[in-house]
């Protein structure tokens, strides 16, 4: 009887421990499908962002540039990036963000096009930078790069850096790739003013060649001015 | 490698959850049952109980334990003590010589053998039908016998455990002990309902004498000879009972060396008296010992190294992470840093986490209540838990360290040592009474 009794408590205490750890699965799963959605949610602002300033630099070809510096210099694809990355490697849920990290790189295609057309009328400094790694294997020489990125970002707040994953299953990635001949024995790989860089570049080589950029830039919008 | 070590951190902290949550369940069926008495009482009956204190260098300590026992409320020619020095190099003889003239106690001055071997001399002293054994570094409340000795009133109890408890926590590493014994009162009160006691400690554990003439004196066992005469009684269906208001006052060591010394001697006597009672673990007819109280000892052991293992694992590849990060870009100090709950680690890990912790936390506010009478946080319990979780992994690395080593060197050599000082009492105590195999 007190054997019988004994029994029944270790299958209970099974069940009841079982159902805490449920618990703990539902409100991890209830926790990251939030933030799932708020990351669906950054894009799809984004996303609107960026079709509204296509829209309005259409609309008006002799654009105001005080119009639009602001309204385009999306802050909120940097806090998108970090989100993404971070919730790579701490949420799980593999597809879901591999297909948000796709969605993620055409709306920085994007922003690259419309941003440089602009830029480039408007007169406006700044540097652009397109980076290309890998997630495929295992590269410490991307992770580096990346570090060295984050901290110019931080330093240059005017500097946009689109960042873009090697093994990303997606045409117009690979359409970027094809432009630059970028191969993936060559990572990690950066676009510099239209100059492709491979391997790891320090901090204070690529600080040289920003501040080079600038000055380009700096240069263009008077020609322009002048052919007009 | 990270899917492999999840995978194991989730198995075991499934099973500490389960140890809890088994300790937890058993409390609330069986709360009503636990006996916390407060007023003074009258035994119907008071039987005869010899009280062995083993002392080794002493000589601040021993006067006040045999104080507490002459102030035990406990007919007086019914109480006998038998005090001896274990070859003390201190003064400590010549403070117990001084009791030598009362007439219920006698004093024994012996070379020193290990307090194993002082209490099995008590042993062969021992005339009364009840016998314990009380370590000088201990003080016993005076009612604490009186209330041991209702538990005999079963027939089939063999042996009572007492409540231990630290005596004035002077520091933040006593606290953290002090809770720490709290919820051993509690866990093992739950531990004695179902009958699975794997220790009679040191202090304060009254037995039948009958127990050692069946069973056979103290032996080594590696220097826990409480708890190896715990596992034996086990084995052979002897019950073991706990008196949760039968206190018992102990000095708890003061300085992480000290603590790290005993806590190594006393899992590494766990391990090894493990390793000798095997044949309990998981055998039906050894019910609870069998099936919760070793494994679940076990899992602490594996449970605590593991952990260790996963946070150094984390810490040093997070500080080559960041080191990497300064040789690279810098020492940066304009990280503007904003909370952004959507960086909160919400992983199933964390809630786990919390759920374990809580648990462990629930035990330590039971454990305090069982002694207060009621349910009071104290910085004791987030001591322990800190203390604990950073210290703990040392002291059981060490302990594994010494099991693995003395397995293969000193195996045969204890053991002959062993035989040749049980052969001997055995002899003496089975003159007295019945001594089976032991």
């Amino acid at each position: 009887m007190q054997q019988q009794s004994d029994w029944k408590r270790y299958v209970i205490v099974f069940f009841i421990t079982l159902s805490l750890f449920l618990t703990a699965l539902y409100l991890s799963n209830y926790f990251n499908s939030r933030k799932v959605n708020q990351l669906k949610a950054i894009q799809d602002k984004i996303s609107i962002d960026i079709l509204s300033s296509e829209t309005q630099f259409s609309l008006l070809s002799e654009l105001s540039c005080k119009n639009v510096s602001d309204s385009i210099l999306s802050g909120e694809l940097g806090e998108l990036a970090n989100k993404l990355e971070w919730g790579q490697s701490n949420i799980g849920r593999s597809e879901e963000l591999s297909y948000l990290k796709k969605y993620y790189s055409l709306l920085e295609i994007k922003d690259y096009l419309l941003t440089k057309k602009i830029f480039s009328r408007c007169g406006k400094k700044s540097a652009f930078i397109l980076y290309f790694y890998t997630t495929a294997e295992n590269c410490s020489e991307c992770e580096k790069e990346g570090l060295v990125l984050t901290a110019l970002r931080k330093k240059y707040p005017e500097l946009r850096v689109y960042s873009f994953d090697y093994s990303i299953d997606l045409s117009a990635v690979r359409a970027m790739l094809n432009i630059y001949k970028i191969e993936d024995t060559k990572l990690p790989a950066l676009v510099v003013d239209e100059e492709v860089l491979t391997g790891f570049y320090s901090m204070e080589e690529l600080e040289s060649r920003i501040k080079e950029s600038f000055k380009l830039q700096e240069a263009k919008p008077e020609d322009k001015k002048d052919s007009n | 490698m990270a899917s492999i070590s999840n995978i194991i951190f989730f198995i075991l902290t499934f099973l500490c959850v389960y140890v809890q949550v088994f300790f937890l369940l058993t409390f609330f069926e069986k709360k009503k049952k636990i006996l916390i008495r407060k007023e003074s009482f009258e035994l119907d009956e008071y039987l005869g109980v010899t009280v062995i204190v083993p002392c080794y260098n002493e000589e601040k300590t021993i006067k006040g334990t045999i104080d507490s026992l002459l102030a035990l409320d406990y007919p007086e020619e019914k109480l006998k003590l038998i005090v001896i020095d274990d070859g003390s190099k201190d003064n400590t003889w010549t403070v117990i010589k001084e009791f030598e003239k009362h007439p219920n106690i006698k004093v024994f001055r012996k070379n020193n053998g290990g307090k194993y071997t002082a209490l099995n001399m008590g042993l062969l002293h021992t005339d009364t039908p009840f016998v314990g054994c009380l370590d000088a570094d201990s003080f016993v409340d005076s009612q604490a016998l009186k209330r041991i000795m209702t538990y005999f009133e079963d027939k089939d109890t063999m042996a009572v455990a007492p409540s231990i408890i630290v005596d004035n926590p002077r520091n933040i590493l006593q606290g953290a002990q002090k809770a720490e014994y709290e919820m051993a009162v509690y866990n093992k009160k739950m531990l004695a309902f179902l009958g699975g006691i794997h220790v009679t400690p040191g202090p304060f554990s009254i037995f039948r004498k009958k127990v050692f003439e069946d069973l056979g004196p103290y032996r080594h066992a590696h220097n826990t000879e409480d708890q190896e005469i715990a596992l034996r009684m086990q084995k052979n269906h002897y019950k073991i009972e706990h008196c949760p208001d039968a206190y018992v006052y102990t000095v708890a060591p003061n300085s992480v060396k000290k603590l790290y010394r005993q806590r190594v001697r006393w899992i590494y006597g766990f391990i090894r008296n493990a390793i000798d009672y095997r044949r309990l673990l998981f055998n039906k007819k050894y019910g609870t010992i069998a099936f919760f109280t070793l494994p679940s000892g076990l899992i602490s052991v594996a449970s605590a190294i593991f952990l260790f293992w996963m946070f150094l694992y984390n810490f040093i590849s997070f500080l080559i992470h960041k080191i990497s990060q300064i040789k690279i870009v810098g020492l940066s100090f304009t990280n503007n840093f904003s909370f952004d709950w959507f960086f909160f680690d919400t992983k199933t890990i964390f809630f786990v986490s919390i759920i374990l912790y809580t648990s462990v936390i629930a035990s330590l506010l039971i454990g305090r209540s069982m002694i207060e009478g009621k349910i009071r946080f104290s910085f004791d319990i987030l001591y322990f838990v800190i203390i604990y979780s950073a210290l703990a992994p040392f002291w059981i690395l060490k302990a594994i360290y010494n099991a693995i080593r003395s397995k293969q060197s000193s195996w045969t050599l204890e053991r002959d040592v062993d035989l040749i000082g049980l052969a001997s009492c055995k002899v003496e105590l089975a003159k007295k009474g019945n001594a089976t195999t032991i």
